[in-house]
């Protein structure tokens, strides 16, 4: 009945598929998780140099002597985690409030334009992002001359046409009837907005706001670029620093690893559903 | 890009006009200012010669000098071969996985989901530092430890330009799958159980299910992530720079690396504005020539 016999088999013969394919899929899920494993065991290790350390794959020392020595490495080795989250925190907040009216309007209105400003803006999707960079930095740079601001590292992200295509394809599965009898019923179209299309389109906002802010705490590129000092630097760039500065300690490098990585971590198991459905929901029906 | 065909008349309603255009005010002008305006401005500096106070246009020299440099071809070559030796790996990773979560209970497969799509939410940055320590040249290094085992000699993985390619590649290969399986295993879930019926009914195999149902239905998603995966590989850059750096000897420089020394290293916008431009128009057209030969009986 399935691409799977289920019917022809003994019972015993599906319970011993199934063990064999739980175990293929375990040892290859061991490779892929291998380097983050990796990461947080070798962090608990001793603050010397590699040389003085040998690899190991089990767990054997505990201390946190490594994560005060990359706290230690800078002064402001706490202002880059806060960065990050001021920068992250921001670009969620305006893409999900932005990209969900702009999606709203391109799903739900009918106006004059609005299929090819939609076009327009799918076209920017496949533009390589090499191709924006240096004229990017130049606006940010040498016209704004806001480099190494909040702004700089803000503002290209307020909101980004992948969120607003992710709020479109949503909405359109949200019947058009509602809007009318609210429409008859004298709502303005703000209120309309407000109390009825947001309201049911909590899940999609969530999806949104959580790859928003995952892309965002992860970003490299462009804080590397348009940051010069290290009060302004976000924990990847800091990362990135702490890793020329000291190549030869592992067990620190690996705390700053997993001190970066960990907060994704957490996000994603306490909201593991909407990371889950954040993929389906861009790629069906592309 | 269903959206010239809006039949349905009631799919839309009329907007209160000045609304329509403030609900999509933000996007827009965000839009404007840092993508339309960027990629304007990018065909303009490529036909410069870039200087802060006062350009001069030299134009088509950048493009000339681009096609003469022989690292310019050297990088094309090098991208093409990372998205040679990834691509089709991680794609088939992917389908042999989702095919195997497919039978599982449902708690299982969210599990497994779950598993496989957490080194997506590491940061790169974090990664690459584990992984340069992965293949540490030492023999201590595990990598070299793990090939140990296999009685073979220690590499120096990363510092040799014969082998910096190829662990760029393996760290790829076991990298995340995570979004790809998720899109494979949601598009099995969407094949109709009649076209199994028929297939038993006509006492069809495992394998021959898997021929003639799974992969021809599979056919849209597989292009769509094919396209994607090429896409992104073509861009490549941030393992190539913190890995690397390009090295040695240039053998993991990458377009994407490239464009980035060009441009921030060397400070010659113009020659990094005019490669960006090819880069673009070499993934228009592969991704064309994918739609085309490959996409023939897809509907989109």
């Amino acid at each position: 009945m399935s691409l799977y016999n289920n019917n022809t088999g003994s019972r015993a013969g599906k319970t011993a598929r199934n063990t064999v394919i739980v175990v293929l899929l375990l040892l290859f899920a061991l490779a892929t998780l291998f380097p983050i494993y990796f990461m947080v065991i070798s962090s608990f290790g001793d603050p010397v140099e590699a040389g003085a350390v040998s690899y190991s794959l089990w767990p054997g020392k505990f201390t946190l002597e490594s994560y005060s020595f990359f706290f230690n490495y800078s002064k402001y080795s706490y202002r880059w985690i806060l960065n990050s989250t001021i920068v992250a925190g921001a670009v969620t907040i305006t893409n999900v409030f932005f990209a969900t009216m702009a999606g709203y309007a391109f799903s739900k209105l009918r106006f004059k334009g609005r299929g090819v400003l939609f076009s327009i803006l799918l076209a920017a999707m496949m533009i390589p992002y090499q191709v924006t960079q240096v004229p990017l930095y130049i606006l940010i740079v040498n016209t704004f001359h806001i480099e190494n601001t909040f702004s700089a590292l803000i503002l290209p992200g307020l909101v980004t046409v992948y969120n607003v295509f992710l709020a479109k394809q949503f909405m359109s599965s949200i019947p058009t009837e509602i809007m009318e009898s609210a429409k008859v019923e004298g709502c303005s179209q703000l209120q309309i907005f407000f109390r009825i299309i947001m309201p049911l389109s909590k899940t999609v906002m969530a999806v949104i706001a959580i790859l928003t802010f995952m892309d965002s705490w992860n970003t490299f590129f462009w804080p590397f670029l348009v940051t010069n000092t290290m009060d302004m630097q976000t924990i990847q760039v800091g990362l990135k620093n702490f890793r020329f500065a000291n190549t030869t300690y592992f067990s620190p490098m690996m705390a700053g690893a997993t001190i970066s990585a960990v907060p994704m971590f957490i996000l994603f198991f306490s909201l593991q559903k909407y990371f889950l459905e954040g993929v389906t929901v861009g790629a069906v029906k592309g | 890009m269903a959206q010239s065909a809006q039949p349905a008349k009631k799919s839309k309603i009329k907007g209160d006009g000045v609304w329509d255009y403030a609900f999509i005010a933000v996007a827009l002008i965000v839009y404007a200012m840092f993508t339309a305006y960027p990629v304007l401005s990018a065909f303009i500096i490529s036909f410069q010669e870039y200087k802060p106070l006062g350009s001069t246009y030299i134009g088509f020299d950048n493009y000339a000098a681009t096609f003469k440099d022989d690292l310019f071809w050297r990088s094309i070559k090098n991208t093409i071969v990372y998205t040679v030796l990834t691509v089709p790996v991680a794609l088939l990773l992917s389908f042999l996985v989702a095919i195997m979560i497919l039978p599982l209970r449902k708690k299982l497969q969210t599990v497994f989901k779950a598993v496989y799509y957490l080194p997506v939410v590491a940061s790169g940055v974090a990664l690459s530092l584990v992984w340069l320590w992965i293949f540490d040249p030492m023999p201590g290094g595990i990598f070299n430890q793990f090939i140990g085992w296999f009685g073979a000699h220690n590499q120096n993985w990363l510092g040799s330009s014969a082998t910096a390619m190829f662990s760029l590649v393996i760290m790829a290969w076991l990298s995340s799958h995570g979004a790809s399986i998720i899109i494979y295993l949601a598009a099995l879930l969407g094949i109709d159980d009649s076209y199994y019926e028929a297939a038993d009914l006509d006492g069809a195999s495992f394998l021959q299910k898997l021929w003639h149902i799974v992969i021809p239905s599979l056919k849209p998603t597989t292009l769509f992530l094919l396209v994607t995966a090429i896409i992104g590989s073509f861009q490549v850059f941030q393992n190539a720079y913190l890995m690397t750096g390009g090295g040695p000897d240039h053998a993991t420089t990458m377009v994407g690396l490239l464009i980035f020394d060009n441009a921030f290293k060397y400070f010659e916008f113009g020659k990094a504005a005019a490669q960006s431009l090819i880069l673009a128009l070499i993934i228009a057209l592969v991704s064309l020539f994918q739609f085309k030969f490959l996409g023939k009986d897809v509907d989109y």
